[in-house]
Protein backbone atom coordinates (compact mmCIF):
# COMPACT_ATOMS: atom_id res chain seq x y z
CA UNK A 1 0.00 0.00 0.00
CA UNK A 2 1.64 3.16 -1.11
CA UNK A 3 1.10 6.47 1.32
CA UNK A 4 -1.43 8.78 0.51
CA UNK A 5 -0.29 12.32 -0.68
CA UNK A 6 -1.51 15.54 0.75
CA UNK A 7 -4.03 15.84 -1.77
CA UNK A 8 -5.77 12.59 -1.29
CA UNK A 9 -5.95 12.74 2.75
CA UNK A 10 -8.21 15.61 2.32
CA UNK A 11 -10.11 14.20 -1.02
CA UNK A 12 -11.17 10.76 -1.07
CA UNK A 13 -9.03 9.23 -4.62
CA UNK A 14 -12.64 6.97 -4.95
CA UNK A 15 -14.67 10.08 -5.07
CA UNK A 16 -12.88 12.01 -7.60
CA UNK A 17 -11.73 9.31 -9.87
CA UNK A 18 -13.54 8.96 -12.74
CA UNK A 19 -13.06 6.00 -15.11
CA UNK A 20 -10.18 5.20 -17.44
CA UNK A 21 -11.16 5.91 -21.34
CA UNK A 22 -9.97 5.70 -24.48
CA UNK A 23 -9.98 8.23 -26.87
CA UNK A 24 -8.48 7.77 -30.64
CA UNK A 25 -5.89 10.05 -31.45
CA UNK A 26 -5.64 9.61 -35.17
CA UNK A 27 -5.33 8.36 -37.99
CA UNK A 28 -6.34 11.50 -38.75
CA UNK A 29 -4.96 13.95 -36.73
CA UNK A 30 -3.23 17.02 -37.37
CA UNK A 31 -0.48 16.87 -35.03
CA UNK A 32 0.62 13.15 -35.69
CA UNK A 33 1.62 14.74 -39.17
CA UNK A 34 0.52 11.45 -41.08
CA UNK A 35 -1.46 8.24 -40.43
CA UNK A 36 -0.58 7.51 -37.12
CA UNK A 37 -3.45 6.26 -34.69
CA UNK A 38 -2.78 6.38 -31.04
CA UNK A 39 -4.78 4.88 -28.70
CA UNK A 40 -4.34 6.80 -25.67
CA UNK A 41 -5.99 5.63 -21.49
CA UNK A 42 -6.98 8.76 -20.23
CA UNK A 43 -8.19 9.40 -17.04
CA UNK A 44 -9.60 12.51 -16.97
CA UNK A 45 -6.45 14.68 -19.19
CA UNK A 46 -4.14 12.63 -17.40
CA UNK A 47 -2.39 10.15 -19.93
CA UNK A 48 -2.24 6.75 -17.96
CA UNK A 49 -0.92 4.75 -21.16
CA UNK A 50 -0.05 5.19 -25.32
CA UNK A 51 -0.54 2.37 -27.43
CA UNK A 52 0.60 3.30 -30.87
CA UNK A 53 -1.39 1.41 -33.95
CA UNK A 54 0.55 1.62 -36.58
CA UNK A 55 0.21 0.22 -40.37
CA UNK A 56 -2.16 2.75 -42.15
CA UNK A 57 0.35 3.86 -44.38
CA UNK A 58 2.40 0.42 -45.06
CA UNK A 59 3.37 0.24 -48.02
CA UNK A 60 5.71 -2.57 -48.33
CA UNK A 61 9.06 -1.25 -49.68
CA UNK A 62 11.15 -4.24 -48.08
CA UNK A 63 9.30 -7.30 -49.96
CA UNK A 64 9.22 -4.57 -52.91
CA UNK A 65 13.03 -4.13 -52.59
CA UNK A 66 13.48 -8.02 -52.85
CA UNK A 67 12.29 -7.93 -56.66
CA UNK A 68 14.08 -4.93 -57.99
CA UNK A 69 17.80 -4.80 -58.78
CA UNK A 70 20.11 -2.72 -56.72
CA UNK A 71 20.16 0.03 -59.10
CA UNK A 72 16.29 0.72 -58.70
CA UNK A 73 15.77 0.11 -54.30
CA UNK A 74 17.29 3.88 -53.73
CA UNK A 75 14.08 5.09 -55.91
CA UNK A 76 11.85 3.11 -52.98
CA UNK A 77 13.97 4.57 -50.14
CA UNK A 78 12.63 7.96 -51.19
CA UNK A 79 8.97 7.09 -49.78
CA UNK A 80 10.29 5.80 -46.53
CA UNK A 81 11.68 8.70 -44.65
CA UNK A 82 10.32 11.50 -47.49
CA UNK A 83 12.20 14.68 -45.43
CA UNK A 84 15.27 12.18 -45.57
CA UNK A 85 15.30 11.36 -49.23
CA UNK A 86 19.24 11.41 -49.86
CA UNK A 87 20.53 9.97 -46.83
CA UNK A 88 18.20 6.82 -47.12
CA UNK A 89 19.25 6.81 -51.04
CA UNK A 90 22.85 7.08 -49.25
CA UNK A 91 22.18 4.31 -47.22
CA UNK A 92 21.47 1.77 -50.36
CA UNK A 93 24.30 3.10 -52.05
CA UNK A 94 26.81 2.66 -49.48
CA UNK A 95 25.63 -0.90 -48.94
CA UNK A 96 26.05 -2.15 -51.96
CA UNK A 97 29.14 -0.27 -52.68
CA UNK A 98 30.55 -1.96 -49.74
CA UNK A 99 29.36 -5.04 -50.43
CA UNK A 100 31.09 -5.15 -53.89
CA UNK A 101 34.10 -3.29 -52.27
CA UNK A 102 34.19 -0.82 -54.69
CA UNK A 103 35.59 2.68 -54.14
CA UNK A 104 33.97 5.77 -54.96
CA UNK A 105 35.66 8.98 -56.40
CA UNK A 106 36.35 11.55 -53.74
CA UNK A 107 34.03 13.69 -55.63
CA UNK A 108 31.23 11.70 -55.08
CA UNK A 109 31.96 11.75 -51.03
CA UNK A 110 31.89 15.51 -51.36
CA UNK A 111 28.87 15.36 -53.32
CA UNK A 112 26.93 13.46 -51.08
CA UNK A 113 27.86 14.64 -47.59
CA UNK A 114 26.79 18.41 -49.16
CA UNK A 115 23.69 16.66 -50.33
CA UNK A 116 22.96 14.74 -46.67
CA UNK A 117 23.47 18.17 -44.70
CA UNK A 118 21.32 20.20 -47.36
CA UNK A 119 18.33 17.39 -46.79
CA UNK A 120 19.09 17.46 -42.82
CA UNK A 121 18.77 20.85 -42.92
CA UNK A 122 15.78 21.05 -45.07
CA UNK A 123 14.09 18.51 -42.97
CA UNK A 124 14.76 20.75 -39.64
CA UNK A 125 13.38 23.06 -41.12
CA UNK A 126 10.26 21.94 -41.71
CA UNK A 127 10.43 19.89 -38.31
CA UNK A 128 10.49 23.41 -36.61
CA UNK A 129 7.51 24.71 -38.61
CA UNK A 130 5.57 21.50 -37.44
CA UNK A 131 6.24 21.09 -34.48
CA UNK A 132 5.92 25.08 -34.00
CA UNK A 133 2.42 24.84 -35.44
CA UNK A 134 1.61 21.57 -32.95
CA UNK A 135 2.33 24.07 -30.05
CA UNK A 136 0.30 26.41 -31.06
CA UNK A 137 2.40 29.20 -33.48
CA UNK A 138 1.41 29.32 -36.70
CA UNK A 139 3.86 31.50 -37.96
CA UNK A 140 6.67 29.22 -37.49
CA UNK A 141 4.69 27.53 -40.43
CA UNK A 142 4.84 29.54 -43.16
CA UNK A 143 8.65 30.65 -41.94
CA UNK A 144 10.22 27.53 -42.09
CA UNK A 145 8.80 26.51 -45.61
CA UNK A 146 10.10 30.11 -47.03
CA UNK A 147 13.32 29.01 -46.28
CA UNK A 148 12.94 25.55 -47.23
CA UNK A 149 11.94 26.51 -50.47
CA UNK A 150 15.54 27.97 -51.19
CA UNK A 151 17.13 24.34 -50.29
CA UNK A 152 14.19 22.55 -52.63
CA UNK A 153 15.43 25.10 -55.34
CA UNK A 154 18.92 23.56 -55.01
CA UNK A 155 18.11 19.88 -55.00
CA UNK A 156 15.48 20.91 -58.23
CA UNK A 157 18.21 22.16 -60.13
CA UNK A 158 21.18 19.44 -59.34
CA UNK A 159 19.02 16.58 -58.81
CA UNK A 160 16.05 16.94 -60.98
CA UNK A 161 13.35 16.70 -58.09
CA UNK A 162 12.71 18.26 -55.06
CA UNK A 163 11.73 15.89 -52.89
CA UNK A 164 11.96 12.09 -54.11
CA UNK A 165 15.63 13.03 -55.28
CA UNK A 166 16.84 9.45 -56.21
CA UNK A 167 20.23 11.25 -56.37
CA UNK A 168 22.31 8.90 -54.89
CA UNK A 169 22.67 5.12 -56.62
CA UNK A 170 25.06 2.74 -56.00
CA UNK A 171 28.55 3.45 -57.52
CA UNK A 172 28.32 7.44 -57.72
CA UNK A 173 25.08 9.63 -57.51
CA UNK A 174 23.25 10.67 -60.89
CA UNK A 175 24.36 13.58 -62.40
CA UNK A 176 26.97 15.92 -61.55
CA UNK A 177 26.58 19.07 -59.53
CA UNK A 178 24.66 21.74 -61.60
CA UNK A 179 27.09 24.84 -62.30
CA UNK A 180 25.53 26.82 -60.31
CA UNK A 181 25.69 24.87 -56.95
CA UNK A 182 28.11 25.72 -55.22
CA UNK A 183 27.16 29.24 -55.87
CA UNK A 184 23.53 28.97 -54.70
CA UNK A 185 24.31 27.02 -51.94
CA UNK A 186 27.18 29.55 -50.22
CA UNK A 187 24.10 32.29 -50.92
CA UNK A 188 21.77 30.16 -49.02
CA UNK A 189 24.06 29.42 -45.81
CA UNK A 190 25.06 33.25 -46.13
CA UNK A 191 20.99 34.18 -46.31
CA UNK A 192 20.20 31.10 -43.72
CA UNK A 193 22.89 32.37 -41.05
CA UNK A 194 20.97 35.23 -40.71
CA UNK A 195 17.54 33.39 -40.68
CA UNK A 196 18.33 31.26 -37.93
CA UNK A 197 18.59 33.68 -34.57
CA UNK A 198 15.23 34.50 -35.91
CA UNK A 199 13.60 31.41 -35.09
CA UNK A 200 15.64 31.10 -32.16
CA UNK A 201 13.85 34.76 -31.64
CA UNK A 202 10.16 33.42 -32.30
CA UNK A 203 10.09 30.44 -30.44
CA UNK A 204 13.11 29.14 -28.34
CA UNK A 205 12.48 31.91 -25.95
CA UNK A 206 9.60 32.62 -25.65
CA UNK A 207 7.16 32.34 -22.42
CA UNK A 208 4.97 29.94 -23.70
CA UNK A 209 6.77 27.74 -25.36
CA UNK A 210 9.25 27.45 -22.72
CA UNK A 211 6.07 26.92 -20.14
CA UNK A 212 5.43 24.19 -22.12
CA UNK A 213 8.56 22.22 -23.05
CA UNK A 214 10.62 22.57 -20.03
CA UNK A 215 10.94 19.89 -17.98
CA UNK A 216 8.04 17.68 -19.87
CA UNK A 217 8.26 14.43 -21.04
CA UNK A 218 11.85 13.25 -19.73
CA UNK A 219 13.43 10.88 -21.42
CA UNK A 220 16.18 9.58 -19.20
CA UNK A 221 19.66 8.28 -21.04
CA UNK A 222 19.23 4.58 -19.88
CA UNK A 223 15.85 4.69 -21.40
CA UNK A 224 16.96 6.19 -24.79
CA UNK A 225 19.65 3.43 -24.63
CA UNK A 226 16.92 0.76 -23.78
CA UNK A 227 14.32 1.90 -26.65
CA UNK A 228 17.21 2.55 -28.97
CA UNK A 229 15.99 5.96 -29.23
CA UNK A 230 18.65 7.58 -31.80
CA UNK A 231 19.20 10.63 -33.62
CA UNK A 232 18.85 13.95 -32.28
CA UNK A 233 15.91 12.59 -29.59
CA UNK A 234 18.49 10.57 -28.36
CA UNK A 235 21.30 13.25 -28.33
CA UNK A 236 19.17 15.01 -25.97
CA UNK A 237 19.21 12.51 -23.10
CA UNK A 238 22.63 12.64 -23.47
CA UNK A 239 23.24 9.22 -25.16
CA UNK A 240 26.13 9.92 -27.75
CA UNK A 241 24.93 7.86 -30.51
CA UNK A 242 25.78 10.20 -33.91
CA UNK A 243 26.66 7.57 -36.34
CA UNK A 244 28.41 10.23 -38.49
CA UNK A 245 30.81 10.84 -35.19
CA UNK A 246 31.76 7.11 -34.10
CA UNK A 247 31.20 5.48 -37.79
CA UNK A 248 32.13 8.19 -40.05
CA UNK A 249 30.77 7.58 -43.92
CA UNK A 250 31.08 9.52 -47.01
CA UNK A 251 33.44 12.67 -46.66
CA UNK A 252 32.77 13.05 -42.79
CA UNK A 253 36.12 11.52 -41.60
CA UNK A 254 37.82 15.26 -42.92
CA UNK A 255 35.12 17.45 -41.58
CA UNK A 256 35.47 19.06 -38.04
CA UNK A 257 31.84 19.19 -36.38
CA UNK A 258 30.56 18.95 -32.75
CA UNK A 259 28.51 16.26 -31.81
CA UNK A 260 25.86 18.51 -29.27
CA UNK A 261 24.87 16.58 -26.26
CA UNK A 262 22.14 17.59 -23.82
CA UNK A 263 21.42 16.87 -20.47
CA UNK A 264 18.25 16.89 -19.30
CA UNK A 265 16.14 15.04 -22.22
CA UNK A 266 12.87 17.31 -22.18
CA UNK A 267 11.10 18.18 -24.71
CA UNK A 268 13.24 21.64 -24.66
CA UNK A 269 16.44 20.03 -24.61
CA UNK A 270 15.25 18.34 -28.17
CA UNK A 271 13.78 21.66 -29.08
CA UNK A 272 17.52 23.01 -28.73
CA UNK A 273 19.38 19.79 -30.02
CA UNK A 274 18.05 20.03 -33.24
CA UNK A 275 18.12 24.39 -33.60
CA UNK A 276 22.03 23.24 -32.46
CA UNK A 277 22.40 20.59 -35.57
CA UNK A 278 21.21 23.30 -38.45
CA UNK A 279 24.03 25.29 -37.02
CA UNK A 280 26.35 22.39 -37.33
CA UNK A 281 25.11 20.95 -40.79
CA UNK A 282 26.08 24.83 -42.07
CA UNK A 283 29.36 24.50 -40.79
CA UNK A 284 29.95 21.04 -42.48
CA UNK A 285 28.68 22.31 -45.66
CA UNK A 286 31.17 25.74 -45.59
CA UNK A 287 33.82 22.90 -44.80
CA UNK A 288 32.87 20.70 -48.27
CA UNK A 289 31.34 23.05 -50.65
CA UNK A 290 35.18 25.08 -51.52
CA UNK A 291 36.36 22.04 -51.96
CA UNK A 292 35.09 19.41 -53.65
CA UNK A 293 37.69 17.77 -55.81
CA UNK A 294 37.70 16.84 -59.68
CA UNK A 295 36.52 13.92 -60.84
CA UNK A 296 33.87 11.49 -62.37
CA UNK A 297 30.73 11.57 -60.77
CA UNK A 298 30.22 7.98 -60.08
CA UNK A 299 32.75 5.04 -60.43
CA UNK A 300 32.79 2.28 -62.84
CA UNK A 301 29.51 -0.29 -62.34
CA UNK A 302 28.41 -3.26 -64.24
CA UNK A 303 24.98 -2.42 -66.20
CA UNK A 304 24.23 -5.52 -63.42
CA UNK A 305 24.85 -5.65 -60.53
CA UNK A 306 25.10 -8.63 -58.88
CA UNK A 307 26.06 -8.97 -55.25
CA UNK A 308 28.76 -11.52 -53.54
CA UNK A 309 26.70 -14.33 -51.43
CA UNK A 310 26.65 -13.06 -47.46
CA UNK A 311 24.56 -10.66 -45.74
CA UNK A 312 25.76 -6.42 -45.52
CA UNK A 313 24.88 -3.97 -43.26
CA UNK A 314 25.73 -0.08 -43.30
CA UNK A 315 24.32 2.69 -41.20
CA UNK A 316 24.15 6.63 -42.05
CA UNK A 317 22.67 9.31 -39.75
CA UNK A 318 19.17 10.98 -41.18
CA UNK A 319 17.55 13.61 -39.96
CA UNK A 320 15.48 11.56 -37.29
CA UNK A 321 18.21 8.96 -36.48
CA UNK A 322 20.25 6.06 -37.05
CA UNK A 323 19.28 4.25 -40.16
CA UNK A 324 20.36 0.98 -40.87
CA UNK A 325 20.29 -0.99 -44.29
CA UNK A 326 20.20 -4.81 -43.95
CA UNK A 327 21.05 -6.81 -47.16
CA UNK A 328 20.74 -10.39 -47.89
CA UNK A 329 22.27 -11.48 -51.05
CA UNK A 330 22.04 -15.20 -52.26
CA UNK A 331 24.39 -13.76 -55.53
CA UNK A 332 21.55 -13.11 -57.86
CA UNK A 333 20.73 -9.84 -59.10
CA UNK A 334 18.07 -9.35 -56.53
CA UNK A 335 18.52 -9.30 -53.00
CA UNK A 336 17.40 -12.44 -51.21
CA UNK A 337 16.24 -9.99 -48.34
CA UNK A 338 15.99 -6.40 -47.78
CA UNK A 339 15.45 -4.93 -43.73
CA UNK A 340 15.77 -1.20 -43.09
CA UNK A 341 16.22 0.25 -39.47
CA UNK A 342 14.39 2.86 -39.39
CA UNK A 343 14.98 5.24 -36.50
CA UNK A 344 10.91 6.44 -36.83
CA UNK A 345 9.90 3.09 -35.56
CA UNK A 346 12.83 2.95 -32.64
CA UNK A 347 11.72 6.40 -31.13
CA UNK A 348 8.16 5.98 -31.78
CA UNK A 349 7.71 2.90 -29.05
CA UNK A 350 9.28 5.22 -26.21
CA UNK A 351 7.05 8.14 -26.60
CA UNK A 352 4.54 5.47 -24.19
CA UNK A 353 7.06 5.31 -21.51
CA UNK A 354 7.80 8.98 -21.18
CA UNK A 355 4.17 10.31 -21.95
CA UNK A 356 2.65 8.55 -18.39
CA UNK A 357 1.64 11.18 -16.32
CA UNK A 358 1.17 13.78 -18.46
CA UNK A 359 -1.48 16.36 -20.03
CA UNK A 360 -3.18 14.76 -23.35
CA UNK A 361 -1.65 18.57 -24.31
CA UNK A 362 1.75 17.41 -23.92
CA UNK A 363 1.54 14.64 -25.51
CA UNK A 364 0.93 16.43 -28.51
CA UNK A 365 4.22 18.35 -27.25
CA UNK A 366 6.40 15.17 -26.96
CA UNK A 367 5.14 13.95 -30.05
CA UNK A 368 6.28 17.16 -31.79
CA UNK A 369 10.19 17.20 -30.53
CA UNK A 370 10.44 13.62 -31.61
CA UNK A 371 9.64 14.53 -35.37
CA UNK A 372 7.99 11.40 -37.06
CA UNK A 373 7.50 10.88 -40.25
CA UNK A 374 5.00 8.07 -40.08
CA UNK A 375 6.09 6.14 -43.85
CA UNK A 376 9.40 5.69 -41.77
CA UNK A 377 7.26 4.15 -38.98
CA UNK A 378 5.68 2.10 -41.74
CA UNK A 379 7.80 1.41 -44.48
CA UNK B 1 7.61 39.58 -0.76
CA UNK B 2 10.82 37.89 -2.82
CA UNK B 3 8.94 35.66 -4.56
CA UNK B 4 5.68 38.13 -4.95
CA UNK B 5 8.55 40.52 -6.72
CA UNK B 6 10.13 37.18 -8.57
CA UNK B 7 6.48 36.33 -9.67
CA UNK B 8 6.26 40.37 -11.36
CA UNK B 9 9.77 40.06 -12.75
CA UNK B 10 8.80 36.81 -14.64
CA UNK B 11 5.59 38.27 -15.89
CA UNK B 12 7.68 40.94 -17.22
CA UNK B 13 10.30 38.19 -18.90
CA UNK B 14 7.36 36.75 -20.50
CA UNK B 15 5.75 39.95 -22.20
CA UNK B 16 9.10 41.21 -23.12
CA UNK B 17 9.75 37.66 -25.02
CA UNK B 18 6.64 37.70 -26.59
CA UNK B 19 7.44 40.77 -27.88
CA UNK B 20 10.74 39.92 -29.12
CA UNK B 21 8.74 37.23 -31.44
CA UNK B 22 6.34 39.74 -32.77
CA UNK B 23 9.19 42.24 -33.84
CA UNK B 24 10.41 39.42 -35.92
CA UNK B 25 6.72 38.82 -37.48
CA UNK B 26 6.42 42.83 -37.46
CA UNK B 27 8.86 43.06 -39.59
CA UNK B 28 7.86 41.35 -42.30
CA UNK B 29 4.16 42.49 -41.69
CA UNK B 30 5.66 46.11 -42.67
CA UNK B 31 8.14 45.19 -45.19
CA UNK B 32 5.84 43.42 -47.64
CA UNK B 33 8.40 43.33 -50.29
CA UNK B 34 10.32 40.49 -48.48
CA UNK B 35 7.57 37.85 -48.82
CA UNK B 36 7.66 35.36 -51.22
CA UNK B 37 4.25 34.47 -51.91
CA UNK B 38 3.73 33.54 -55.47
CA UNK B 39 0.13 33.73 -57.88
CA UNK B 40 -0.09 30.30 -58.81
CA UNK B 41 -1.23 29.47 -61.62
CA UNK B 42 -1.69 33.20 -62.64
CA UNK B 43 1.89 33.39 -63.03
CA UNK B 44 2.05 29.69 -65.19
CA UNK B 45 3.96 31.21 -68.02
CA UNK B 46 6.68 32.84 -65.04
CA UNK B 47 7.20 30.07 -63.49
CA UNK B 48 11.01 29.05 -63.48
CA UNK B 49 11.94 25.11 -63.27
CA UNK B 50 15.64 23.64 -62.74
CA UNK B 51 16.74 22.38 -66.14
CA UNK B 52 16.96 18.62 -64.58
CA UNK B 53 13.93 19.13 -63.59
CA UNK B 54 11.48 15.72 -64.33
CA UNK B 55 7.86 16.28 -65.34
CA UNK B 56 6.87 14.32 -67.88
CA UNK B 57 8.63 11.60 -69.96
CA UNK B 58 8.36 12.37 -73.83
CA UNK B 59 10.36 11.63 -77.43
CA UNK B 60 12.21 14.32 -78.85
CA UNK B 61 11.47 14.28 -82.47
CA UNK B 62 13.08 16.66 -85.38
CA UNK B 63 11.32 18.59 -88.05
CA UNK B 64 10.70 15.50 -90.37
CA UNK B 65 9.26 13.32 -87.64
CA UNK B 66 11.83 10.89 -86.96
CA UNK B 67 12.98 10.22 -83.15
CA UNK B 68 16.30 7.57 -82.17
CA UNK B 69 14.93 5.36 -80.77
CA UNK B 70 15.86 2.21 -81.72
CA UNK B 71 13.37 0.16 -79.80
CA UNK B 72 15.81 -1.84 -77.72
CA UNK B 73 13.71 -2.19 -74.64
CA UNK B 74 16.61 -1.24 -72.07
CA UNK B 75 14.42 0.99 -70.71
CA UNK B 76 11.51 -1.28 -70.08
CA UNK B 77 13.93 -3.48 -68.01
CA UNK B 78 15.55 -0.77 -66.15
CA UNK B 79 11.87 0.70 -65.31
CA UNK B 80 11.25 -0.70 -61.61
CA UNK B 81 7.64 -0.15 -61.66
CA UNK B 82 6.35 -0.97 -65.38
CA UNK B 83 5.52 2.27 -66.46
CA UNK B 84 6.83 1.80 -70.05
CA UNK B 85 5.57 -0.84 -72.81
CA UNK B 86 8.06 -1.48 -75.94
CA UNK B 87 5.64 -3.31 -78.47
CA UNK B 88 8.13 -3.85 -81.90
CA UNK B 89 7.49 -4.97 -84.88
CA UNK B 90 9.63 -6.64 -87.76
CA UNK B 91 10.16 -4.78 -91.18
CA UNK B 92 11.77 -5.70 -94.11
CA UNK B 93 14.69 -3.51 -95.33
CA UNK B 94 15.30 -2.30 -98.42
CA UNK B 95 18.47 -4.69 -98.57
CA UNK B 96 16.14 -7.53 -97.88
CA UNK B 97 16.89 -7.86 -94.10
CA UNK B 98 14.47 -8.75 -91.54
CA UNK B 99 14.69 -5.79 -89.01
CA UNK B 100 12.98 -4.99 -85.42
CA UNK B 101 11.66 -1.42 -84.84
CA UNK B 102 9.40 0.29 -82.45
CA UNK B 103 6.00 0.24 -83.08
CA UNK B 104 4.61 1.56 -79.63
CA UNK B 105 6.27 3.04 -77.06
CA UNK B 106 3.82 3.48 -73.95
CA UNK B 107 4.00 5.45 -71.26
CA UNK B 108 1.79 5.00 -68.54
CA UNK B 109 1.86 8.47 -66.77
CA UNK B 110 -0.18 7.35 -63.35
CA UNK B 111 2.26 4.41 -63.11
CA UNK B 112 5.71 6.90 -63.13
CA UNK B 113 7.65 7.97 -60.28
CA UNK B 114 10.08 9.91 -62.22
CA UNK B 115 13.32 8.09 -61.22
CA UNK B 116 15.14 8.81 -64.09
CA UNK B 117 16.52 5.17 -64.68
CA UNK B 118 15.27 5.18 -67.93
CA UNK B 119 16.59 8.07 -69.37
CA UNK B 120 20.07 7.17 -67.76
CA UNK B 121 20.20 3.86 -69.16
CA UNK B 122 19.14 4.70 -72.77
CA UNK B 123 21.82 4.21 -74.72
CA UNK B 124 20.40 6.38 -77.77
CA UNK B 125 19.46 9.52 -75.78
CA UNK B 126 15.79 8.78 -77.37
CA UNK B 127 13.72 9.86 -74.27
CA UNK B 128 13.99 12.80 -72.02
CA UNK B 129 11.86 14.61 -68.94
CA UNK B 130 10.09 17.87 -69.92
CA UNK B 131 9.57 20.46 -67.31
CA UNK B 132 5.28 20.11 -67.49
CA UNK B 133 4.12 19.27 -63.98
CA UNK B 134 0.31 19.50 -64.05
CA UNK B 135 -0.80 16.10 -63.69
CA UNK B 136 -4.23 15.59 -63.20
CA UNK B 137 -6.74 14.39 -65.57
CA UNK B 138 -10.77 13.85 -65.66
CA UNK B 139 -10.18 9.97 -67.34
CA UNK B 140 -7.36 7.65 -66.05
CA UNK B 141 -7.01 6.56 -69.63
CA UNK B 142 -5.69 9.87 -71.27
CA UNK B 143 -2.66 9.00 -68.67
CA UNK B 144 -1.67 6.19 -71.09
CA UNK B 145 0.49 8.04 -73.35
CA UNK B 146 2.33 6.62 -76.96
CA UNK B 147 5.58 8.47 -77.51
CA UNK B 148 6.24 7.67 -80.75
CA UNK B 149 4.31 10.00 -83.03
CA UNK B 150 2.21 8.32 -85.51
CA UNK B 151 4.14 7.69 -88.50
CA UNK B 152 7.74 8.92 -87.32
CA UNK B 153 11.22 6.90 -88.14
CA UNK B 154 13.85 6.47 -86.40
CA UNK B 155 16.89 8.59 -87.07
CA UNK B 156 19.34 7.47 -90.07
CA UNK B 157 22.45 8.35 -88.20
CA UNK B 158 21.23 6.30 -84.61
CA UNK B 159 23.66 3.11 -83.98
CA UNK B 160 21.83 0.43 -83.54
Amino acid sequence: MTELTELEKVIPTDTIKTDEYLVNMGPQHPSTHGVLRLLVKLEGEIVHNVQPDIGYIHSGIEKMSEALSYTQIPHLTDRMDYLSAHMNNEAVALCVENALQVEVPERVKYIRTIMSELQRLASHQLWWCASGMDLGALTTFFYGLRDREDILDIFEETCGARLTLNYSLPGGVMFDIHPNFQRKVKDFIKKFRKKLPEYDKLITGNVIFTERTKGVGILTKEDAIAFGVTGPTGRASGFSCDVRKHIPYSAYPYVKFEEKLGTEGDCYTRWVMRMDEMWESLSIIEQLIDNIPEGDYTAKMKGVIKLPEGEFYQRVETARGELGVYIISDGKKNPYRVKFRSPGFSNLFAINHIAKGWKIADLVAIMATFDLVIPDIDR
Amino acid sequence: MKSFLNYIAEIFKGIWSLLTGMKVTAKYFFTPWRNVTQQYPENRDKLVFGERYRGELVMPHNESNEHACTGCGICELNCPNGSIEIISKSIMTEEGKKKRIIDLHIYHLGMCTFCNLCVRSCPSDAISFTHSFEHAYWDRKTMTKVLNQPGSKIMANVKE
